[in-house]
């Protein structure tokens, strides 16, 4: 427990100054402009969006700008921002199969309808760092263009069309209707959740965290035998219905990343064995995540499989109450905040109990196992 | 004359262009128009959420992904004529002015000088690009060969 504290105000005011100070950094450079921040660490924003949970490339580039490039601090004030506005539509659920691609790869299949893409990856380079970008870019890149190919098939409808992967369709309800999906920002969540919901919490979801998860359970802790069916990144048309038109428009277009694994089989006396699907979708270019968090919604999957819960990444509370890195830093680090009263308490507790110890020295009737269990309360 | 059955699909297609275009280039190609058209907010211009759903697997249960901001704006015309403009981000003034064109093209004759105008020349401009975008990517094409074990011996 902490208590209030008064005062400090001048404090307070000089820290803050200083911050902007420290922000701005040697002026003698030139200060980062927004647009700098949006294009050329267009990786960093598309995080600060993902786990801000709001799409807006201009306001996530100040939060990282403001923040100082710290981008939990800055997924906060995009989380804090969003709580200012109201919430004027609900989409259409967008389309990934329309998806104007950007890169797309499967680990499945060599040879596919509309091809491995590789697009602008980091992988197959050779992580040496690259003495030309070293002050002023000097030539531009030279690039090439390619033959535009066929329509770029998702893996899991190929899949899908012969029944080797678990079908999936639109939940609805008796008369045809689909139910509003579960809204983490709108009521609080209360466990067991749908998948619906836990999707929703994993797409804002720290990247860190969902990584180390899914890395357990690659190294057998909820092992489930993924392969990356496919990953695809681009942009996809967002439509929503306007109540003024009565049909639904088109608003614009944001840029995803999907990845659909492909997992071991789960069959029955009534069902051929089936390939099971774990999912991710996250915006702008976050393949790690994207991949992270379709390990992780397939190992949470495991009630609905009936398989044995032994591991961290199948147990929904410990994921989902844990994955947001706004509550975890606000909880973490709200121990900075004054508990001067609290320790007080503290002090005279060891106080007392040192003061027994000393007393009981040297006498036989040491009640060790009584001082840690008090000491633990 | 623009085929009636096909109103609503022209709209949408509207919808799509404005809200994605660049607002100066709008502006310039309003212009040309030569309109000074009387408007009035039906609602102030607003910038709020939309909740953006995905679905699991791409096809199945809607699930909420996160929100994105998104500006709307609805105005009359000095002749009744209504218009509205739904556009994801905060620009307000681009917002305005597609409402506007949206106005505009809500009468049949002047649904045509708005597209040729207007539109089509926008949307050339953002397919363009989206077909330059294509062909870079397509250029990253890659045939993988699978090794055989032994092949080279």
């Amino acid at each position: 427990m902490y208590v209030a504290v008064k005062g400090g105000e001048t404090a307070i005011d000089n820290a803050h100054r200083l911050l902007a100070e420290k922000r701005r950094g040697d002026r003698r450079l030139p200060a980062l402009t927004l647009g700098q921040i949006a294009e050329q660490l267009a990786l960093s924003v598309a995080r600060v969006m993902a786990e801000g949970a709001l799409y807006d490339t201009q306001l996530a580039a100040l939060a990282v700008k403001q923040a100082r490039g710290d981008l939990i601090e800055a997924i906060f004030l995009l989380r804090a921002y969003r709580t200012t506005l109201p919430r004027l539509y609900d989409s259409v659920p967008v389309d990934t199969g329309a998806m104007l691609i950007e890169r797309r790869i499967s680990a499945c299949f060599k040879d596919l309808p509309g091809g491995q893409l590789l697009g602008p990856t980091f992988d197959y380079t050779h992580r040496l760092l690259d003495p030309n970008l070293v002050g002023e870019e000097e030539q531009t890149t030279d690039l090439q263009t390619g033959p535009v190919g066929d329509a770029v098939v998702r893996v899991s409808d190929l899949l899908a069309n012969d029944d080797l992967i678990e079908g999936e369709e639109p939940v609805t309800n008796g008369h045809g209707v689909e139910p509003e999906p579960g809204d983490m920002t709108r009521e609080p969540l209360s466990y067991p959740l749908t998948r619906e919901q836990r999707l929703q919490a994993l797409a804002r979801g720290d990247e860190g965290f969902l990584l180390a998860l899914g890395y357990s359970t690659q190294r057998g802790y909820g092992r489930n035998h993924p392969f990356a069916g496919e990953i695809r990144i681009g942009a996809v048309e967002v439509e929503i219905d306007l109540p003024e038109l009565g049909h639904a428009v088109p608003i614009g277009r944001v840029q995803l990343t999907e990845c659909q694994m492909v997992n071991q089989f789960r069959g029955s006396s009534e069902m051929p064995p089936q390939f099971t699907r774990g999912y991710g979708l996250v915006f702008g270019q976050s393949e790690r995540k994207a991949m992270s968090m379709a390990l992780v919604d397939r190992a949470l999957r495991a009630r609905e499989f009936e398989e044995d819960i032994i591991a961290p990444a199948q147990d929904e509370e410990f994921v989902v109450s844990h994955c947001d890195n706004v509550q975890a830093t606000g909880f973490v680090e709200h121990l900075k905040l004054p508990h001067y009263v609290d320790f007080q308490s503290e002090l005279q507790l060891i106080r007392t109990l040192r003061k027994e110890w000393a007393d009981g020295a040297g006498t036989d009737d040491d009640e060790d196992t009584g001082f840690s269990q008090e000491a633990a309360e | 004359m623009l085929d009636g059955a096909g109103t609503d699909a022209r709209r949408r297609d509207r919808f799509a262009v404005l809200a994605r275009c660049d607002f100066t280039e709008l502006e310039q190609r309003f212009r040309t128009l030569d309109l000074d058209p009387d408007v009035t907010f039906l609602r102030p211009v607003e910038t709020g959420l939309v909740m953006l759903r995905g679905r699991a697997g791409g096809t199945g249960a809607a699930f909420n992904i996160g929100e994105a901001t998104v500006t709307r704006a609805s105005v009359r015309l000095g002749d009744g004529r209504i218009g509205h403009s739904v556009a994801l981000g905060r620009d307000r003034k681009r917002a305005t002015l597609a409402a506007v064109v949206d106005a505009l093209a809500s009468d049949a004759d002047e649904e045509i000088r708005v597209e040729e105008a207007i539109i089509a020349p926008l949307r050339r401009a953002l397919s363009e690009a989206d077909r330059h975008e294509v062909e870079r990517v397509a250029a990253t094409k890659v045939d993988f060969f699978t090794m055989v074990r032994g092949e080279d011996e």
